[in-house]
């Protein structure tokens, strides 16, 4: 699977009139490179995860467990039960249709079943069928399906064809969230052993290393002490980050990638560039070494299970508080699940900027800064020294990222730091951004390979509105403040619009930060020549 | 089939209620007994749903933002698409019930040759279901002159205001006019386009083409085929007083009427009609953006099995050990 296989213009030869096969007649056909494969049992043992087994989503029999039915419409019951949103949204929905053309998987696939509302009629007809009276009596009348295989294999196709990323809720006059339907709904999928294994996987190895990529403790310690050597090759300053070290007054959380992941670590090369200017006093931790959260696309329970280090580790740590990396999903955890699972963090105090001495009102009880916050806080009180110019060579735009947009609405402060660390932005039109803005196309665990073409079809009014500015303004770089984007947009980009790279906010940042006492810089981060010292660089 | 079906409902009613009083004489029963039964479901039937809803808590903060959190100063916030405040909150609620905030928002996705996606506004759903809400409104207040003796100075006030045209006698109401284009539209919408189409159950066409019959037979009544008014009065003051009488002369048309409307209200409880109520429940929009600042308590959250830090450290002791990082337990 590559994105050799197909061109731009087959995957936009998109019919939008919907089949004639009515929806209600479950219909799911597995073609390669538009599905996930199963969880690998042996993560799924380690988490003490149900019904282990070898399957394939291609295959005929997926070898449920003989009470299959019984559990999920147990567990559909239990999750009625426990949470409003879901009973709410399963009864309400007037099939107005503003949602349908609003999903990026829709506008990239015409797949009618990718349309917010008919993903979510999949388990609300299950609903209708055995929850509610007309539908108990009515049946298909009442729009009631029986909760057969072939709709389960529908629920698995197109509750892993949502990246969760809310935008129908935005336009849904009542903000019903498929997402949230998405999340219950791969939630029952896993009490029969459904899974699959780019979430399995991952959360299994973030629960025994600390981290989704499996990184072990000396790995961890290791990725950091690279960084500071890269740093000092670029900047001549020796930069001094702690590992797992008490009493400092912040720990620094980051999803993996940043360490690891190309083009995340340039960010992070930023982010101990920052700190070291600034002078502040923090640590890493290597158990708490993954801000980011795979249990979020598996399960409330996986996601508390995965989240609680953070809180246990600035705990043993004895830190006042504690700021987060550029991450998505991450935040999302962060911001609307933490305090409320995992909390209270009463045995930290209201974050205060050492520098600026800002109080972070609005983390008072988590207790837990975005670095985006705390960054816009120093710029704008001058406490940086910024050469935007060093970042000339670069004509941005940004893409927010669907859950700091929707979950937080954490919209002016990256763009704030952006304006005052490059001098050619622009944005990419209206629809496409700040609450609106599309879904790279690969969240909520969806960026394997072996899904690529979904995730381009998925990724492409994203990567059309990219387009539209690099035709217009010649944008060569997209910037983001996720690490599911920063490893995801960057093919997207190749086969939608190639020409433009992607990039994390606080690589500029770090670009066009002046630190004391630094050497003349030749290159930035990622190697390139700065402007105006091109010919110095060997290429 | 299913457009068929509805249709074929509505007219089975229609020719019920018509049967029943034109030739049954079953005029207690459809201007009593129906009305009184109906009037009691949906009560009972909202209270029941809404019940039904609050019993299940919210455990999460899940708020759809729409605009920019609260955080620093300097930075201008959203304080009713993203609010932090109850008040804010209260507000977002209002916008989304009286103005239809979201649907507002709608676009309308359109992929050109070539491959350019190019989002149009797309205010005609926003319009009709606006029009037809507050129409319908209106209408029902306006009703309370044949249920209330003397007629409230509200509803006088707003017949006058609907009416203001004063074309024809009896005078046109504005509101007669957009409910039966709003309903058309929205009908029109769902058979036309082929993706509502697609979407559409038999419980979208239902109410929608009863709501169009009920707000028929109103037209008809009050312009073109007159019904004996005060006997009307009469009937409803009767059952509003817990009194009731059938006076003798009302048209079967008026029946056919009050027995839609009986249905109407009788199904409203049960169907997809309850998003009047649930808008107001709905949690990513009754919800403050204020998940960091304060925390929310969730009632069910059982502990969880987690892999603690000493198990962690003594799985990797040695690596840790050997990388120099600093350890617990030696
Ligand atoms: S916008 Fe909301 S109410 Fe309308 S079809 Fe979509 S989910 Fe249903
Ligand atoms: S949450 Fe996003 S991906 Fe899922 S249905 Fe809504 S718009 Fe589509």
């Amino acid at each position: 699977m590559s994105e050799k296989h197909f061109k731009p213009e087959e995957l936009t030869a998109i019919g939008y009139q919907p089949r004639r096969r009515d929806w209600m007649d479950p219909h799911v056909e597995f073609r390669r490179g538009t599905f996930n494969y199963s969880a690998n049992p042996k993560s799924m043992e380690y988490l003490g995860l149900p019904f282990v087994r070898k399957w394939q989503p291609t295959e005929d029999d997926w070898q449920l467990p003989s009470n299959w039915k019984e559990i999920i419409l147990e567990g559909l019951r239990e999750r009625i039960h426990k949470f409003r949103s879901l009973r709410i949204f399963m009864d309400i929905c007037v099939r107005c249709g503003a949602c349908a053309d609003k999903c990026h998987f829709y506008i990239g696939s015409g797949d009618p079943k990718n349309m917010p509302v008919l993903r979510a009629e999949l388990l609300r007809s299950v609903y209708r069928k055995d929850f509610t009276t007309a539908g108990k009596i009515l049946g298909k009348m009442a729009g009631g399906r029986e909760l057969t295989v072939p709709v389960l294999k529908e629920w698995f196709y197109y509750f892993y064809q949502c990246t969760e990323c809310r935008r129908c809720s935005v336009f849904c006059p009542y903000g019903i969230d498929t997402a949230e339907i998405t999340i219950i709904g791969r939630e029952l999928l896993n009490l029969v052993g459904i899974g699959i294994d780019w979430i399995t996987t991952p959360a299994a190895n973030c629960f025994r290393t600390g981290n989704h990529l499996g990184i072990q403790p000396h790995g961890f310690k290791d990725s950091v002490d690279f960084a500071a050597d890269d740093l000092e090759d670029i900047t001549g300053i020796k930069v001094n980050p702690s590992v797992n070290r008490k009493g400092a007054e912040v720990l620094f959380v980051v999803p993996s990638a940043d360490y690891f992941g190309d083009p995340h670590y340039f960010g992070f090369l930023g982010y101990l560039a920052l700190f070291h200017e600034i002078g502040l006093d923090y640590t890493f931790s290597a158990f708490a070494s993954e801000g980011g959260n795979f249990g979020l696309f598996h399960s409330h329970e996986m996601m508390k299970r995965l989240n609680a280090k953070i809180y246990a580790e600035a705990k043993r740590l004895g830190v006042k508080y504690i700021i987060g990396g550029e991450c998505g999903h991450m935040w999302r955890v962060l911001h609307q699940y933490m305090d409320t699972m995992n909390g209270p963090a009463d045995f930290l105090e209201v974050p205060k900027s050492p520098v600026t001495g800002t109080v972070f009102e609005n983390a008072r009880s988590t207790k837990m800064v975005h670095i985006a916050e705390f960054t816009a806080d120093l710029i704008k009180n001058r406490k940086l020294k910024l050469a935007p110019e060093r970042n000339d060579s670069y004509k941005v735009t940004f893409h927010d990222s669907c859950n700091p947009a929707r979950a937080m609405g954490l919209l002016e402060e990256p763009r704030y730091i952006l304006k005052s660390v490059c001098n050619h932005f622009y944005e990419m039109p209206e629809n496409t951004i700040r609450e609106q803005t599309f879904c790279c196309g690969s969240g909520s665990g969806l960026g394997t390979d072996e899904n690529l073409e979904m995730r381009l079809r998925g990724g492409f009014p994203r990567a059309n509105a990219v387009k539209y500015v690099q035709q217009n303004h010649g944008v060569n770089l997209l910037v983001c403040i996720c690490a599911i984007d920063k490893a995801t947009l960057p093919p997207l980009m190749d086969f939608w619009a190639p020409g433009v790279a992607v990039a994390g906010l606080h690589e500029l940042v770090g670009n066009a930060l002046m630190m004391k006492g630094e050497k003349e810089r030749e290159a930035d981060f990622r190697g390139a020549p700065l402007p105006g010292k091109e010919e110095k660089v060997h290429v | 089939m299913k457009i068929f079906y509805s249709l074929l409902a509505v007219a089975v009613l229609i020719t019920l209620a018509w049967v029943g009083t034109a030739s049954g004489g079953l005029y207690y029963l459809f201007g009593v007994i129906f009305p009184a039964a109906a009037v009691f479901l949906f009560l009972f039937g909202i209270v029941y749903r809404v019940v039904k809803w609050a019993r299940s808590p919210v455990p999460f903060h899940i708020t759809t933002t729409c605009g920019q959190q609260k955080s620093l100063d300097w930075i201008k916030s959203s304080p009713l698409d993203n609010p932090s405040s109850t008040l804010g909150v209260i507000g977002r609620i209002a916008l989304e019930v009286l103005f239809f905030r979201s649907l507002f928002r709608n676009t309308k996705m359109e992929l050109k040759n070539g491959g350019k996606l190019v989002y149009g506004s797309a205010k005609y759903l926003w319009l009709a279901g606006l029009v037809f809400h507050w129409s319908f409104l209106i209408i029902i207040l306006r009703h309370f002159r044949f249920f209330l003796e003397p007629t409230p100075a509200f509803v006088t006030f707003l017949q006058n205001l609907d009416g203001f045209f004063q074309v024809g006698v009896p005078v046109l109401f504005l509101t007669d006019i957009m409910i039966l284009g709003a309903l058309s539209f929205l009908f029109f919408r769902r058979v036309v386009t082929p993706q509502i189409r697609y979407i559409s159950l038999i419980s979208d066409y239902f109410p929608l083409l009863l709501i169009i019959a009920i707000a028929a037979t109103g037209v008809l009544m009050r312009y073109f085929i007159k019904t004996d008014l005060i006997a009307v009065k009469q009937l409803m003051l009767g059952l509003f007083s817990l009194s009731p009488l059938v006076p003798e002369g009302i048209s079967s048309l008026f029946y056919i009427h009050l027995f839609l409307v009986s249905l109407l209200l009788a199904y409203f409880p049960a169907s997809k009609l309850v998003h009047m109520a649930g808008v107001f429940l709905s949690p990513t929009r009754n919800l403050s953006n204020n998940s960091r600042m304060k925390r929310h308590i969730n009632p069910w959250n059982p502990p969880v099995k987690v892999h603690t830090y000493e198990e962690w450290e003594d799985e990797f002791r040695e690596l840790i050990k050997g990388a120099g990082i600093p350890l617990e337990k030696e």
